[in-house]
Parts: C-alpha cells; structure tokens; sequence
C-alpha cells in the first residue's frame, strides 16, 4: 500500500527519463532499483487529502512531455584538462566518468587532474598573472570580461542543457536562472575591473595574485561564475576544480576563454576527486584560496591553509529557517517556502529546510501546502514542466534516504505526495516532515535534497531562538505584512542573508554568504570583490 | 563626406546622406524646413545640417518626458547591456565616425581613430557604472533610533544636454553617457559647428537598444536653441558644458526659474582646452550623480 507509491508503472504521459528517441516509454521496465535504492519505509499518507484521492493515487491530470532537445550539446566522447590556454590528458593518463544522473548513463570521460597537473596549472596561472594579466590595464581586463558574458548569452541554451545532463536540475532552473546569473556575474564584475579605485576609495586595491578555487556540484556554471568573476576583474588568475559528478559546464566554459581570446593560463580548469582539490588549496604557489562546500571539508580546507599567508573564504553549508508568521500572505508563503525547500531539488547551502510557522497558522498551512506539493513535477531535468529533477548523484541519493529513514526512526511524521518517479535515475520525492522536533536529526543536519521539516512557534523571540539555534548561519526567511517585524527579524537572525517576503533571490550585485559554521567572506558586490584584493596606501 | 573625392575618383557617383535631427525615436527634418551649412575644418563644405526650431526641441522635450518612466524603471543591468550594446555597435562604424571626426575636427587619420576608440571604450566604462552607482552613492544610514534608513539614487528626469563645442563625438558621448546610465533621457543640442558625428551616433542609437525618445539629438544654432532649453519647464536638468560663455549668465538664470539643476563646466575648464582623451579626467562617476536624486527612506524596526 504505501509502498506502491515506489512502484507507480510509467504512464505513456510520464516523459521518457533522458532519451527523447527511448521508444514506447510505458514499455517495460518496472522500476526494479526501487528496492535497492532503500526507499522502502514510507509511513506518511500520499495524496492530497483534500481532494478525496486515495492512498497511492496520481493527480488527477498531467501535462504531456515538453522535452528539451539535447543535440544542441555537442558532447564528446573525452575532455582534458584546461591548462595554460590548452587541453591536454592528465599526467598519468587517468581519466573518471561522469554520468547523467536522470539515465545513470555515462556522459563523457573526463581527464583526472594529478598532483604534477595542479602543479603546473598553478605555475602556468602564476606566469600569466605576473607577465600580464595582472598588469593589464582594468579597461582590458573588463572588456575580456564583458566579452566572456556575451559569450555566455549567446551559448545559453547549450549552456543550459548541458548543465541539466551533467547535473539533473531541471532545465527550466539551468534556462532561467544558473546560466543567466552566471552570465550577469560575468557582466557585473567586468565593470568593476576599471573601476577599483571606487569600490575601495583611498586605497590602491592590488591583487592578490593566484587564486585556488573549488566548487560545488549543485550549481556548477553559476559557481564557477562566482568564483572566476571576481577574481579575474580584481588582476588574478584562476585555477579551477569542478566537483567530480559536475566537470562538463567548467569545461564547456573553457572554450568560452578561448573564445574570448583570453591570454592562456588566466584561467586553469583541473577536474578531479577530492583528493585533488586538497593539493590545490594546499599548493605553495597558491596566493588565495575560496571554496563552496560542505562544512566538513571547510574545516579540512581551512586546516590546511593554516600557517599560509593564503587569503581564505569559505562558503558552507546551511541550515536555514523559512520563518512564517500569522499575517503573511498565505499564498505567496506557500510558493517562496516551496522555492525555498525544492527548488533545485534541495541541492542548495541556503534552502529553508526548516519551516518556522506560528502555530496559529500551522494546520491551514500545512494542509496548503500538502496541496501544493502534490502539484510538483519529478522527472525528466530536461523536461520544460519539470519543477524537481534528479538528485545530482547515488552518493547524494543515499545520504537524503539515510536521513530521511533517521527522520521517521526518530518519530516526525513524513508526507510525500503521490507523484510517479522514472524508472531510472537518481530521483526523490518532494518531502515533508511535520511533528519535527529541534533535538532531530533532520532539524540539525544538512540533509541538501528535497526534504523539508516543519516545527512551530508562537512568539517572535521564540522564532528567533529557535531559527538561530543552529551551528550554521548562511541565509533566513521571514515572512509577514508587517515592516517592523521583518526589520525586527533581520536584525536578530545569525544569517548572512535574510530574505523577507521571499526566498532563494541571487544577484551579482548582492553579497551572499554566511554567519558562524557557514563560513566566511561574501561573494556578489563589492563585498566579493574584497575577497580578490590586497588594499594598500595610496 | 571626406570620401568624396575617392568616390568619384572610381568614377561613381556616391550617394550623401541627409543629415536629420532625430526626435522619439525618428529622423525628421525640422519641421521649420531651415537648414545651415556645415564646413570641414579647412573652410570645405561638408553637408547640410538640420536648423531646428524651437518648435522642434520642445517635441524633443515631450519625447523625453514620454520615455523617461520606461527608462527609469529598466533594471540597471539591463540599462548597463543597453549602453553597452551602443558601443559594440559603434566598433562596428568605426572608420565611418573616424571618417567624420576627421572632417569635423581636421585631426589626422590615426588621432580621428583615437578618438573614436575612446568614445567606444567611454559607453563601455560607464556601462559598468548601471549596477554599481548606487552601491558607491547610497546606502544604509546609522540613525540613532530604531529605524531601517537608507538612502538610493534614483533618476532626476529629462536632462538637456548642450554638448562639447569642439569635440565631436568622445565630448558628446562624455556628457550623454553619464546621463543615461544613471536613468534619465536626454534632449542634447549637437556641436553647432561640428554636427556631423553626433547625428550619425543618433543613428547608431536609433539601431541599438536605446528605445525611442530616451536620446532626442538636435542640430542648430546654439544661441536660438540653449535659451529655450535653459527656460523650458518640462527639463528637469542642464548639462550646461557646451553653453557659451557670454550665455552662461542668461541660461543659468532661466533654468533658475523651475530650479533645474544645473551640471556646469568646472571652474577653470574651458572646452576648448578640455583633452577628452584623458580618461582620469573624462571619466567621472559625479557626472553620473549630476543627474540623479537621493532618496532617503525610514522605516520602523520592532515587533
């Protein structure tokens, strides 16, 4: 019975998962990995309860596929390492997979950097640096930049869908928001290059010389973008490590430089594991360091830089309370607490994980917002209708179930609504857990999927205590017609960001980053400008 | 126009253009049917530029007023892509407004692409500004009590623009350029004796992504135009850079009159002796500030 809400059979309606050309997609295969992927232990009722639908039954209608077409990706078979304006094979020759998470099919091969690579990413970042970059007057430095941006613009939609396969967001999230804001990061900072002397008066801003960056998986392009744009307009160059499920927009990136005429070695792309970003950081020649990640690798970061003159900034995780009181605007509550739990699948430092809603208001709010969950649509990434995608990878997968299987073991209540899964892939449902207490695991930890767990309060000091008892402080919600209260809020949140009245809102122009175990430093404005500058006296 | 002895050296007839004023997004003539003739350095005739009316710049006043909201409310990013888009244009004209600079101003060939260069280059810098003004001129004010205060730039309006006597095109697009990032619309009053180059930047404007009405450009006598501009009472500033200075007293004195604000040339700066091409002295975000309005905002902090 709840168990069938696992094994729903493909509906002709479902889009083939990944493969436009896949045949009959109702043909065949029962979604046999159920089992194996561990989702078994489902508690919570499925379906709306408001529209009388009975446990384990699909919404009432469904739209018909709107799949993107892949062939604008002109996908090859293996890419190399990007070092000093060129492709080449790793040093020992190794190479890792990655995969599309929505088929579990491989995509490409991918150069594995080694340690004698990041060595000579860095001193190739280090020569084009100290011979011109750096020295390069800002007026030029901005018109790469700018150049880069419109590059990016134009190469959108391949961007976009590459960035689905690669990753499992939806392409209506890579379409509107990764690669446009990635684009306007480009475009921001470009005006910054020739402009230094304003965003630091009286101070002469020098550049910090070579800088050591890993990202994220979740946002791959966009993070690349935060990182790059800043440091390039500010005079440094740039190594680079995508995360190792993630490494194909970097390096579609890549081209973007040549494209762009970029003089070789500005900018250094070295995939790899782990291992590999750690013997970037941790590379003498390195000047500075900025990573987006776990909190856990944070401190590994942060160790081994200690001692170093390094410039550090760190962007971790999150914890973040969505804290809604009883004059909000129901509605628009709704949808920001949805954007802000399931919007790239939950693969987000600053989603609002933990719902904070005055009890008066708990049980219509909840009963809405079961019902709009039900409306969500899991599946395909590159489906246009899509709202939640694949999870980015097994790994992933398997650390939301453990946590969402912690959640029911210690005793909050789960909701899923009744939506189909595609047979393969790496996907799950939009989660919700009510009766949540702050001692459980799933109101304590970084679960970074789609699960969301909802308490309570009933005075704003009692939101506050509970939104800030939290060893992160990366962003915040507030919702409420009330001016002074969300001034209020703000005020007294340990959060680097607070959003008011909406949520999950990025700009180039707006520093984002955390309080506490979030990390330190921000990146947006000139505040990320900052992280990429020695001021000296005039 | 200097092409016309290499055209007809090939033994065709060229074809001239006729040089219009460009009012909400159109070329029209003026409607005065007046025109004068504009001469190269060396004395040579160039073309016949449009004489416009007073009648002529108040319809470019309306145009202004009537694209000025749209303007203002454009994102600054996108404002910034828009003035940007104006110079990627003008790279693409290149040798046309180096061909006419070089008329106009009677510099040599390579100082004509000099020129031309920086005033791209000039769009691009203060298309960087759209984004970053307000993060430069505003922000939050520390009041000792328990309210949110903070202060943003916003648009002043319509600017009238009396652009650069001498220097053609990087003088004119000096003076436009801060105008429009920070969000206002421009009616400008062209070089008098060196109309050419800006009437051909109109028509990049006209092609770029600058809507209609946002730049009104003129050409005529600088004396029956300034009054009328200093005094009309739908102008909301004069960037007053290119008013002659026996006029500066009158025009100051008429735009008084609405308390226009009024961005004047610096003490001790004649146009005449002003280099354009020195970008520490040309490139100047208070020219962008000369035409914004401070908006300050207080709200209640509390429960």
């Amino acid at each position: 019975m709840a168990d069938d809400t696992l094994t729903h059979p493909r509906t002709s309606e479902e889009p083939a998962s990944g493969d436009a050309s896949a045949g009959d997609p109702s043909a065949g295969d029962a979604p046999a990995g159920a089992g194996e992927r561990g989702l078994r232990t489902w508690t919570g009722p499925v379906g709306p309860a408001s529209w009388g639908l009975g446990d384990g039954q699909a919404i009432p209608w469904d739209y018909a596929p709107a799949p993107e077409a892949r062939d604008i990706v002109r996908l090859r078979p293996r890419y190399g390492l990007f070092i000093d304006g060129r492709e080449r094979q790793s040093s020992d020759g190794a190479v890792f997979t990655s995969v599309d998470p929505s088929t579990e099919e491989p995509l490409a091969e991918i150069a594995r950097a080694t340690s004698a690579d990041i060595d000579r990413a860095v001193r190739a970042a280090r020569r084009a640096q100290s011979k011109g970059w750096g020295s390069l007057p800002g007026k030029e430095r901005a018109k790469y930049l700018f150049r880069i941006a419109r590059i990016l613009q134009e190469r959108s939609r391949e961007f976009a869908v590459l960035e689905s396969m690669d990753s499992g967001k939806p392409i209506k999230e890579s379409r509107d928001v990764d690669v446009p804001l990635a684009a306007a990061h480009f475009w921001y900072y470009a005006g910054w290059a020739d402009k230094l002397e304003y965003a630091f008066p009286g101070r002469v801003a020098r550049p910090l010389g070579v800088a050591a960056q890993v990202i994220p998986w979740n946002f791959p392009l966009l993070m690349l973008s935060w990182k790059i744009a800043p440091a390039l307009a500010a005079g440094n160059t740039v190594v680079l490590k995508p995360a190792s499920t993630t490494p194909l927009s970097a390096l579609l990136f890549a081209e973007v430089c040549v494209e762009a005429g970029l003089p070789p070695g500005v900018v250094n792309i070295v995939p790899g594991p782990g291992e590999i970003g750690m013997a970037l950081v941790s590379h003498p020649g390195v000047d500075k360091v900025a990573f987006t990640g776990s909190t856990e690798v944070g401190r590994l970061i942060a160790r081994a830089v200690a001692g170093t003159d390094k410039a550090l900034t760190l962007e971790l995780g999150g914890k973040a309370a969505n804290i809604v009181f009883d004059d909000a605007p129901l509605d628009q509550a709704i949808e920001g607490i949805v954007n802000g739990i399931y919007f790239n699948q939950g693969e987000v430092c600053c989603a609002g994980s933990r719902l904070l809603v005055q009890e008066s208001i708990a049980e219509p709010l909840i009963e809405k917002l079961k019902d709009r969950l039900a409306t969500i649509r899991v599946g395909d990434p590159l489906d246009k209708n899509t709202d939640v995608g694949a999870i980015n990878s097994k790994a992933q997968l398997e650390r939301i179930t453990a946590l969402v299987e912690a959640g029911v073991e210690e005793g909050a209540t789960l909701y899923q609504p009744a939506c189909q899964l595609p047979p393969r892939g790496y996907f799950f449902r939009p989660t919700l857990f009510t009766n949540v207490a702050m001692s459980h695991r799933i109101a304590r930890e970084e679960i970074f999927g789609p699960v969301l767990s909802v308490l309570t309060f009933r005075t704003p000091e009692e939101a506050i205590e509970k939104a800030n008892n939290t060893p992160y402080g990366l962003s915040a919600g507030v919702w409420t017609e009330k001016g002074s209260r969300i001034l209020l809020m703000t005020r007294r949140l340990k959060a680097g960001v607070v959003w008011a009245n909406t949520f999950n809102r990025f700009d180039p122009t707006s520093p984002f980053g955390g309080y506490k175990e979030s990390g330190f430093g921000r990146e947006g404005g000139v505040h990320g400008l900052h992280a990429y500058v020695r001021l000296e006296d005039r | 126009m200097s092409d016309v002895a290499d055209s007809s050296v090939a033994g065709r007839i060229d074809v001239r253009k006729t040089y219009k004023l460009y009012i909400g997004g159109a070329f029209p003539r003026s409607e005065s049917g007046r025109s004068y003739l504009v001469s190269g350095s060396r004395g040579e005739p160039l073309a016949n530029a449009c004489r416009a009316s007073r009648k002529d710049l108040r319809e470019a006043v309306r145009a202004a007023r009537g694209a000025s909201d749209g303007w203002a409310a454009r994102t600054a990013m996108n404002r910034g892509q828009v003035l940007y888009r104006v110079a990627e244009l003008m790279e693409g004209r290149r040798d046309q407004f180096a061909a006419e600079v070089a008329a106009a101003e009677g510099v040599r060939a390579g100082v004509a692409q000099e020129l031309v260069g920086r005033a791209i280059d000039r769009w691009v810098w203060y298309a960087g500004w759209a984004d970053k003004i307000s993060q430069v001129l505003g922000g939050v004010n520390p009041v000792a009590a328990p309210y949110f205060d903070f202060t943003i730039p916003e648009p002043t309006g319509v600017v009238g623009v009396v652009a650069p006597e001498r220097s053609s095109l990087l003088g004119l697009v000096s003076r436009l350029a801060p105008v429009l990032v920070g969000g206002s619309v421009a009616v400008v009053l062209a070089s008098e004796t060196r109309p050419l180059p800006a009437v051909t930047l109109s028509e990049v404007l006209a092609t770029s992504d600058v809507p209609g009405g946002v730049v009104n450009l003129l050409t005529g006598w600088t004396k029956e135009l300034v009054p009328v501009l200093a005094a009309h009472e739908d102008v909301d500033a004069l960037d007053a850079w290119g008013v002659p200075e026996d006029l500066r007293v009158s025009v100051e004195q008429a735009a008084a009159e609405n308390i226009k604000r009024v961005a004047r040339r610096p003490a001790g700066i004649t146009d005449a002796r002003f280099d354009w091409t020195d970008d520490r002295r040309a490139e100047r975000p208070e020219w962008i500030a000369a035409f914004l309005e401070m908006k300050t905002v207080w709200h209640p902090v509390g429960s």
